[in-house]
This record gives structure tokens, sequence and C-alpha cells, in this order.
């Protein structure tokens, strides 16, 4: 789950990581009350997306008043805010935080996130703040300075301190940032985060370091343990569709393509997509609907598709293990019946009673295109979206 | 022979008298396996369908009954717990089913299982199946297998099936299947099984299923070119997945242009696996690779 900048710092200020004063403001007038409370020569207004390169998108500006601000606010508010992580249509601005303005020596970044190499977390801080990490890594990888953290100790003092001695801090500044990256450890492990990055984190004139943005992303399957976490979700900010599958405890992606999938497994779904590219056509979704696909579950998956426009044609892939083939065989002809599905529809089936399950499709008297293996399914699905007559 | 589990596996099954423990446990017991103990913390004494004894604790079901596989299918938030108890009991090889299990959790459980004789395969996978000693631990289905040669290694449980069933029906049987699960922290990986099937007299080729996110792909990548001396085909899912959405697997993400299929194919073709062009060819590459022979 992701969470947007502000609700990122209200939770670092819960575990003293410092952040800069701010107000959240929905509306130009908020906006220019908020700058006007903080009473800072300068102030920030952040546009709020889940996305990041906001800054470079036209979404974070300086205001010098009050009164700037509210202008600032109003072109910002209802923008359809295009940075590289959000879609070509952009994402649509509800609220922006208004910060006060501080006065900057130096950026940094710092994150952490999970080593999959090492099952452990890592901590990395850069000297070159505000840009985009991925870049410096492809670019200069030993500007990116690393410590793994042993889950017994937690992030010891030392590691903090060789980080700090690295991105050439001094003084005061060295404890101060290792109470930070301490902060910031305590804050990732008891909201069970996947990701957490600063950047940039800054060093303010008088020697302070404090956390200029807030990116934090959780643990889907931790959430359980998080209640007060749960109502950060922002559902404006999430594809629809992708939402709607959520509440079914269906793994859907949406995608560019016109040939909708419904498969079981994530491997074989993946394995799907690739198979429809392969003989030229495109996917225009994942979609697992996990190992016991229950006529439920189908028909529900069929909508899910089906709300889609584009799609042209749809290939369902069952390896029928231990659910049966003729199990899921009814369950395809309910649901379609049930969704008056007009677009044709490209059945693979195998496993467990394929023949029982082939009989019940042929049977059903809806236009059914049988497949005997996948890649033959995706020729047929790849043909039909093109309009083509396929049987 | 074969690797992990053969004809002398006894199982211990923790999560027994759940939905999902109690149906795999009969289907386990259909297919041959040696299940012997159930664990349920306050169920002992009771018994699985009157043949099959309960215990309270993992301790009491090995000193008992000489388990020496458990296999977990414990709910997300206690199959962390259940992992240690295992390992605590001497349990050497542990299987875990369970999908969903906090990654935070698992960062603890497998730095306490470091440096203990143990071995942990999974989470989130379809377990490990031995078709030649009728010894299936987990939720495959257990007829599309045959005992046969070739050995199967893969992050995903429906791709491993497809594996397996194009392989049967080919008439190349399975020395062992392994299924090391779609998490981002699982236990035995690619390497290892290689390492295992490398040095197992009746394991002849190995086709290796990943799929995008992490590196453990390009790890037994290097692994192989440098050491592996049998046959091997190969299968990276998720070519057309795009950056930044996680594939239905917790782990199955490409996350700061990082862990592309590209990347992996060309490491593992760089290494000399044979690679499947698409799911369809998984047995017919195997095949291929088994004619072409190796070193």
């Amino acid at each position: 789950m992701k969470i947007h900048e502000y609700q990122g710092k209200e939770l670092f200020r819960k575990y003293g990581v410092p952040t800069p004063r701010g107000i959240l403001a929905t509306t130009p007038e908020e906006a220019e009350k908020a700058a006007t409370s903080l009473g800072t020569p300068v102030v920030v207004v952040k546009a709020q997306i889940h996305a990041g390169g906001r800054g470079k998108g036209g979404g974070v500006k300086l205001a010098k008043s009050p009164a700037e601000a509210k202008t600032l606010a109003s072109q910002i508010l209802g923008m359809m805010l295009k940075t590289h992580q959000t879609g070509p249509e952009g994402q649509k601005v509800g609220k922006v935080y208004v910060e006060e303005g501080l006065p900057i020596e130096r950026e940094f970044y710092l994150g952490m996130t999970l080593d999959r190499a090492t099952s452990r977390l890592s901590i990395m801080a850069s000297s070159e703040g505000g840009v985009e990490i991925e870049e410096v890594a492809a670019k200069r990888p030993e500007a990116i300075l690393v410590e793994s953290i042993d889950p017994v100790v937690g992030l010891a003092d030392y590691q903090a301190r060789t980080l700090a001695f690295g991105l050439g801090l001094t003084g005061d500044s060295i404890g101060k940032f290792v109470a930070f990256s301490r902060a910031l450890y305590r804050c990732y492990v008891e909201t069970d985060a996947s990701l957490a990055e600063v950047n940039p984190l800054v060093l303010l004139k008088d020697g302070s370091v404090m956390a200029l943005d807030a990116k934090l992303n959780f643990d889907d399957n931790a959430l359980y343990r998080h209640k007060d976490l749960v109502g950060y979700r922002d559902i404006a900010e999430e594809d629809p569709i992708e939402a709607r599958a959520k509440e079914h405890d269906l793994a859907y992606i949406s995608l560019d393509g016109n040939i909708g999938c419904m498969v079981n497994g994530a491997g074989l779904a993946m394995a799907t997509m690739d198979t429809i590219k392969l003989v030229g056509g495109q996917p225009a979704n994942f979609l697992d609907v996990g190992g016991g696909a229950s006529r439920e579950k189908v028909t529900e998956a069929f909508k899910l598709i089906l709300s889609s426009k584009a799609v042209k044609a749809v290939l369902i892939n069952i390896f029928g293990g231990i659910m049966k083939c003729d199990v899921i065989a009814e369950g395809v002809v309910a649901a379609a019946r049930e969704v008056k599905l007009s677009v044709p529809l490209v059945v693979r089936l195998e496993g467990t009673n394929v023949e029982l399950g082939k009989e019940l499709l042929r049977k059903s008297g809806l236009p059914i295109i049988p497949a005997d293996n996948l890649r033959q399914a995706a020729e047929k699905a790849v043909a039909a979206a093109r309009g083509e007559k396929v049987s | 022979m074969s690797i992990l589990v053969d004809q002398n596996t006894r199982v211990l099954m923790q999560g027994i008298t759940g939905s999902a423990g109690s149906f795999h446990a009969g289907q386990m017991l259909d297919y041959g396996t040696k299940l012997v103990a159930g664990v349920t913390p306050g169920k002992g004494g009771t018994e699985f369908q009157d043949r099959i004894p309960i215990f309270n604790t993992v301790a009491d079901a090995v000193k008992q009954t000489g388990a020496n596989v458990s296999v977990i299918f414990v709910p997300p938030p206690f199959a962390g717990d259940a992992i240690l108890e295992a390992a605590e009991a001497g349990v050497p090889l542990i299987i875990v089913i369970t999908e969903g299990i906090p990654v935070m959790d698992m960062v603890k459980v497998k730095r306490a299982l470091q440096g203990r004789p143990v071995r942990l395969v999974g989470p989130n996978c379809p377990g490990v199946i031995t078709p030649g000693a009728k010894c299936k631990i987990g939720i495959m289905p257990g007829h599309i297998h045959k005992p046969g040669r070739i050995g199967v290694v893969s992050r995903s449980g429906t791709l491993t099936y497809e594996a397996v069933f194009q392989l049967t029906q080919l008439g190349l049987g399975q020395s062992t299947a392994v299924g090391i699960g779609g998490d981002p922290v699982n236990g035995t990986d690619f390497v290892d099984c290689l390492q295992l099937f490398n040095a197992d007299p009746e394991t002849d080729a190995v086709i290796m299923i990943g799929e995008i996110g992490g590196s453990a792909e390009e790890t037994a990548a290097q692994y192989i070119g440098k050491e592996f001396r049998k046959p091997i085909a190969g299968f990276i899912a998720g070519v057309s997945a795009p950056p930044g959405k996680r594939m239905g697997h917790a782990g199955a993400i490409i996350a700061g242009g990082k862990g592309t299929a590209a990347e992996k194919i060309k490491a593992m073709e760089a290494a000399g696996v044979l690679m499947a062009p698409s799911p369809a060819e998984l047995g017919t590459t195997l095949q291929a690779a088994l004619q072409r022979g190796r070193r």
C-alpha cells in the first residue's frame, strides 16, 4: 500500500523523525490560510499524489506570500500531474501540502528497503539527493552507501555513523543524522513498511537534518496488524478496476492491450500474457483467479475484465490441479451467461477431468472457442481480437 | 534416489485441522505420503480422520512419531511462529505452503534459522514431490506426476504443474519437483536445489522456472555456468510485465529497473540454459536440452 507524503510525515513525527511543519489544504483558500499560519517568508506548495517526480512535473512550487500560495494552489489543485511514475494521462491532484520554507545547506538521499539477496533490510544513503536514485544507481553505483541491518540488533549506531561520515557530515550533524536514521528504522519496522525513502533528506544551515520528503510503502500482507494505517488508503489514487479486484481477493493489474486474460496462478498468468505478446497480441490485464477458481470468483473476474471497454477478446487459461476441470467449466459457463458475454471467448483447460470439462463447454451452446494448448489459445485470442473468424 | 524427500520421509503437518490443511492431508495420504502426525495447539490427543494422531506441540509429534519433515498450512499471522517451533523441535526439513506471511516476520525467522541444521522450503510454494517414492508434500495435483529422472525447480506453482504435465505427456518422469515459492524472502533457493540435483545420480536433467523480481535467477545462472554438469532447460515468466507492479506473487515485481525477465533470460542463456520460448514448450525444450547434452 502506498500513502501520501503528508501522511508519511505524520508517521515520521510519531516516530521522532524530524520533518518541517506543514498543513494540508484542499482549496486555494485553505492553502492561503495555511501559509499565513506557518508564518515563514517562503512556503512550499506540494501536490499530493502517490507518484514520485512531482517537482519535475510542476507539482511543487515556492510561494513568497500567502497570496501567492493561494494562486499556486489554485493552479496545482485539479491539475492532471504527469510524472515518470504516473501514466501518460497523469494523476489528478486533489490535495496540496503547504510546508514551511527552510534554509537548506545540502541535500541527500536516504532510503530503506528489503535486500532480497540477504533477506535483511538495507539502509542506503547518497550525497546526490533530490534526484532519481535509480539513475544514480545505474550511472554511479559507488555514490550509494549501503549498510545491511541484522534484524536481531537493528540498525547499529556505528552503521548510521559510517553513512554520516560517508556523506561528509561533521560536528553535531553526525549525531543528528544517527538519531534520524534510528527513528526511521523504528518507523519502518513497527509499521511493517516495504519501502521508506527520504529524498531529499536536508542538512539545514543550523546543522540539523530533516525529512523534506517522505515516501512510505507498506507490506500488504502485514496490514491486518495495522488497522490505523488502513485509514491512510486513498482509493482515488488507485486504478478503479484494480481497487475492485482487491475487494474480491483477485490479483488484477490493468495493461494497455485488448485481450482480457483469466488464469489460475500468478506465474501461469504472467506466462499467458507473455505468450499473447509472443504471437503478436497485447494483453489487457494480468489476472490471477487463484488456486480455487470458484464460480463466484470466475463471475467476478469476468465482470472486471469486461468493465474495460478496450477488451476485444477474452482468454481463459486454467490448469485444473486440485480444482477439477469440469467444476471450472461449469463456473465459466454460468459466469458467461450471467454477464451476457459479448466478445469472443477462448478457453484452454488442462488437468484433472479435462475431457468432462471440454464436454461441458461444448454442450453449453455458448460461442466458446476451445484451444488445446497455451500457444494455440493465444493465437486464437489474438485472431479473434482482430475481428477474424475463429473456431 | 531423489532430492529432499524420499521413501524414508515421515511427515507431520502443522495446521492439519484447518480447511486447507485437512483437505491436503487427505490428498497427501491418498497419494501414498507417509503422513504420521498433525499439530494443532489445543487439539492434542485427537485424531485426523481417525488415523493420524494430532499433537499440541511439534516437539511432542516428533518424539512420538519420528517425523522428519514438517509441512506448514498455518494461517499467515501464525506461520512465522510455526516455523520457529518446528526448527526448535529439530525438524530438519520445513516446507511452508502458507501464502501472505508478512515480510518482516520472514526476515526474523530466516535470521533465527541461521546456523541451525534446518532447511526451509517456501513460504508461498506448492511444496515438494518425489513421485518414485510416492511422497507428495504440498498442494500439487499428484496424478500429473510420473516417476522418472527429470528434476523440476520453480518459483511458480501452476507453471510447475504445467512443466510436469508436459514432461509426463512426453513420457519423461520426474525425480523430484520443488516449488521454492514466490515470496521475496524464502528459504531454499535455485542454487540449493541445483546443487542437490547436480549431485543426485538419479536426476539426468533439470527444468528451472523463474519469474520477474529479485536476482535469484541471475545468481543461479552464475552457479550453472561454473559448476552445473547436467542438461538444463529454463523459462522466465513476466517478459510482458510492466515495471513497478506486483504480479500476484509478493516477490514478482520489477523495482528500480531491476529484476526484469530480459536480464534473467540473458544471464541464463549465457550460462548454457536452453530457454523455452513459451510456456507451451517447457517439455519439448527439456527434450531438446537432453539431446544437446552438456559439456
